[in-house]
């Protein structure tokens, strides 16, 4: 080079200090809060055969006898077993750790599989337009006519029949992540498209037209990037659908098995025994679910106000 | 008024084909015939209308452009000026091939361009580039100075090494008067004038030989024009570049343009150098548009004023589209389109009264 440049690129860290993502962050307690509450969850859930106390995927330590023992704060409370135990005796805390790991398995591959057909599609319905654009979104009204759970239900229901409860069992999280991909990726799609429809007329389209790149490159290195905010707002949000949905799915009998349990049939193995007062089986996953999924609503609602660029751009 | 607004058929002027064969062979760019219609009607379902109980497609369209002929000489700097809505952009972005023409060819260094495929179509987006009117939304926002430019030429000459990319990115960028030391900034970060001098150095990058300029200079700060308009001058003697250049601004081709093209409702109606235009327009519309310059010394009061607006380019006028409010306006002009006649000095009109010698 015949000139060295001097000023050296800020790095990624220094460009998130001076952004104003960050600065929005230090001022707001409710975002701070939420993701406080969501990383402890994520990382207690992702160590939990460290953390927790016993092994519930293992046969050999559940003991029958010591079922349904109340948490510690309960009289006739186990103190080996902090909150107490369910139906099979297995431990509450080990058992709600190792569930909400399958829950955000489920919640995040759920959401990656949407975001890569939606995204691809919405691009390509957006910029190319005409007929793809007819097709795509044809398509995904059809996909939106029917809802998640028929979906998932009618699947499920197939599956179970065909492959045989034992095959659905030992894929479950596969198939959740599947069919939870499958039925949500409309939202991605129409997100994407609306803001590609209002970026593909700007000049540097144009420009990169005139250029002569492929409509391929114009798309991912150029009208992409440029819509990205709306994708990591509706991504929060369906991270906490997807949760929901797999919790709701696991209620009816249609989720994980009872073996690999996740917060959704958790709270259905625990409902049974509601009635008969062990009320802390269903509770205490149930407030669970609650918090990590009011943490993620709340921190994608924080998102969308702070990546609405007519809020601070003007 | 028919179902088809459309089949109002304008005949075209007898032009269409090259006439002064002497002109088009030092021509780099030969435009015949050009036509673009933009559809108003929404797709087939919505074209569909219950009329008298039958079923009928209609159908209508905005004529953007109806038959511009023009010839741009190597070297040269053609200026196209007109109100807004006449065409002139329509004209640019069917010469780069963002749009396409919907009758009428183009034909670069004689060969015709209009109708090749993207891929077919790279060797010639080297040769000819294109500066935008807006430069606040002609840099990609997530997209460094740096990666701006070094785009086009990774894209054109992928045999380069990084070596001599980079070191032709900080040369361009020298060149337009950017601080080469800029590359890692993003466009935001640059004043319009700055930026508009990042996509004049995007376009230059590949050593083009012909540059489109879409009213480069109207989105800027007055004291910044200037500089941006001499940096294109500049470029234009270094480079020995030829601009097709739209503008609106009569200050700015006195200053800048070889040749000036006026345009009207998609149609070209008078083609001159600049000297000859601003001395004797011929054109009564080029009268008018002239004697609306503002002068600091207002000794010529009498402005032209024309009557009247300028008709909707959905439903085009019969004969000549000036005639509803040209003064000079005969029968002859209500039926027939006038064609661009060569005067004695080189010239081009296309008006019935000018041919006549009623005017």
């Amino acid at each position: 080079m015949t000139t060295p440049t001097t000023t050296t690129a800020p790095s990624r860290w220094e460009r998130l200090r001076d952004s104003y993502l960050w600065y929005s962050f230090k001022r707001d307690r409710t975002a701070q809060l939420c993701f406080a509450v969501f990383i402890c969850l994520v990382i207690a859930a992702f160590s939990a055969p460290l953390l927790a106390p016993t092994n519930p995927y293992d046969l050999a330590q559940i003991d029958i006898m010591s079922s349904e023992l109340p948490p510690f704060w309960v009289e006739g409370a186990d103190e080996r077993f902090g909150l107490g135990t369910d139906a099979q005796g297995r431990d509450l805390l080990s058992i709600i750790l190792y569930g909400t790991r399958v829950s955000l398995l489920i919640g995040f591959g759920a959401v990656i599989l949407q975001a890569l057909l939606g995204v691809t599609f919405g691009l390509m319905a957006g910029y190319l337009g005409g007929r793809v654009d007819a097709f795509l979104m044809r398509l995904a009204d059809i996909q939106l006519s029917f809802s998640t759970l028929m979906v998932a239900i009618v699947v499920g229901a197939v599956v179970k029949a065909t492959m045989g409860s034992a095959f659905y069992s030992q894929y479950a999280v596969l198939m959740l992540v599947l069919i939870i991909g499958l039925a949500e990726w409309p939202q991605y799609a129409r997100t994407v498209r609306a803001s590609v429809l209002a970026e593909k007329n700007k000049e540097y389209v144009d420009a990169a037209r005139v250029m002569g790149l492929r409509s391929k490159r114009i798309m991912f290195r150029h009208v992409l990037p440029n819509t990205m905010s709306p994708i990591f707002v509706i991504s929060t949000v369906q991270i906490a659908n997807a949760i929901i949905s797999e919790a709701a799915l696991s209620f009816l009998g249609l989720g994980m098995p009872e073996t690999h349990p996740s917060l959704g049939s958790l709270i259905k193995a625990g409902f049974d025994y509601i009635q008969s007062g062990s009320w802390w089986i269903t509770l205490i996953p149930g407030a669970v679910l609650i918090v990590l999924v009011l943490s993620i609503n709340l921190l994608g609602d924080w998102l969308r106000d702070v990546m609405n660029p007519r809020l601070y751009k003007g | 008024m028919s179902d088809q607004v459309e089949t109002m058929q304008r005949t075209t002027p007898a032009q269409t084909t090259p006439t002064q064969n002497e002109e088009s062979s030092e021509s780099l760019l030969q435009i015949r015939g050009l036509k673009k219609r933009f559809s108003l009607s929404g797709d087939f379902l919505d074209q569909l209308r219950f009329k008298g109980g039958k079923l009928v497609r209609h159908q209508e369209h905005v004529h953007a452009i109806n038959g511009v002929n023009l010839d741009i000489k190597r070297g040269e700097a053609l200026c196209v000026v007109g109100e807004s809505g006449c065409g002139k952009s329509t004209v640019a972005r069917t010469v780069m091939g963002l749009l396409t023409p919907t009758e009428g060819t183009i034909h670069y260094d004689g060969q015709r361009i209009d109708n090749l495929s993207g891929r077919q179509l790279l060797p010639y987006r080297k040769r000819m580039q294109m500066i935008f009117q807006n430069p606040y939304a002609s840099l990609n926002p997530r997209m460094t100075i740096q990666q701006t430019l070094e785009e086009p030429l990774r894209l054109h000459h992928p045999d380069w090494s990084r070596e001599k990319i980079l070191d032709k990115v900080q040369d361009v960028m020298g060149s337009v008067g950017i601080d080469p030391d800029w590359g890692k900034r993003f466009g935001h970060e640059f004043s319009g004038g700055q930026r508009q001098r990042i996509a004049i150095a995007r376009a230059l990058a590949v050593d083009p030989e012909f540059i489109v300029a879409d009213e480069p200079i109207s989105a800027l700060d007055v004291s910044i024009q200037a500089q941006v308009l001499n940096l294109l001058m500049e470029a234009q003697q270094e480079r020995n570049l030829t601009y097709l250049f739209i503008t609106h601004d009569l200050a700015v081709v006195e200053h800048f343009g070889t040749r000036v093209a006026v345009m009207y409702l998609g149609t070209v109606c008078e083609v001159a150098t600049t000297a000859t235009l601003f001395a004797k327009p011929r054109h009564p519309y080029t009268q008018a548009l002239l004697s609306a310059i503002p002068r600091l010394k207002d000794d010529r009061p009498q402005h032209i004023r024309l009557t009247g607006e300028v008709p909707t380019p959905v439903n085009l006028p019969s004969g000549c589209v000036f005639h509803g409010r040209c003064p000079y306006a005969n029968a002859r002009c209500h039926q027939e389109i006038p064609a661009l006649q060569t005067q004695d000095d080189g010239t081009r009109v296309a008006c019935h009264a000018v041919e006549e010698g009623r005017l």
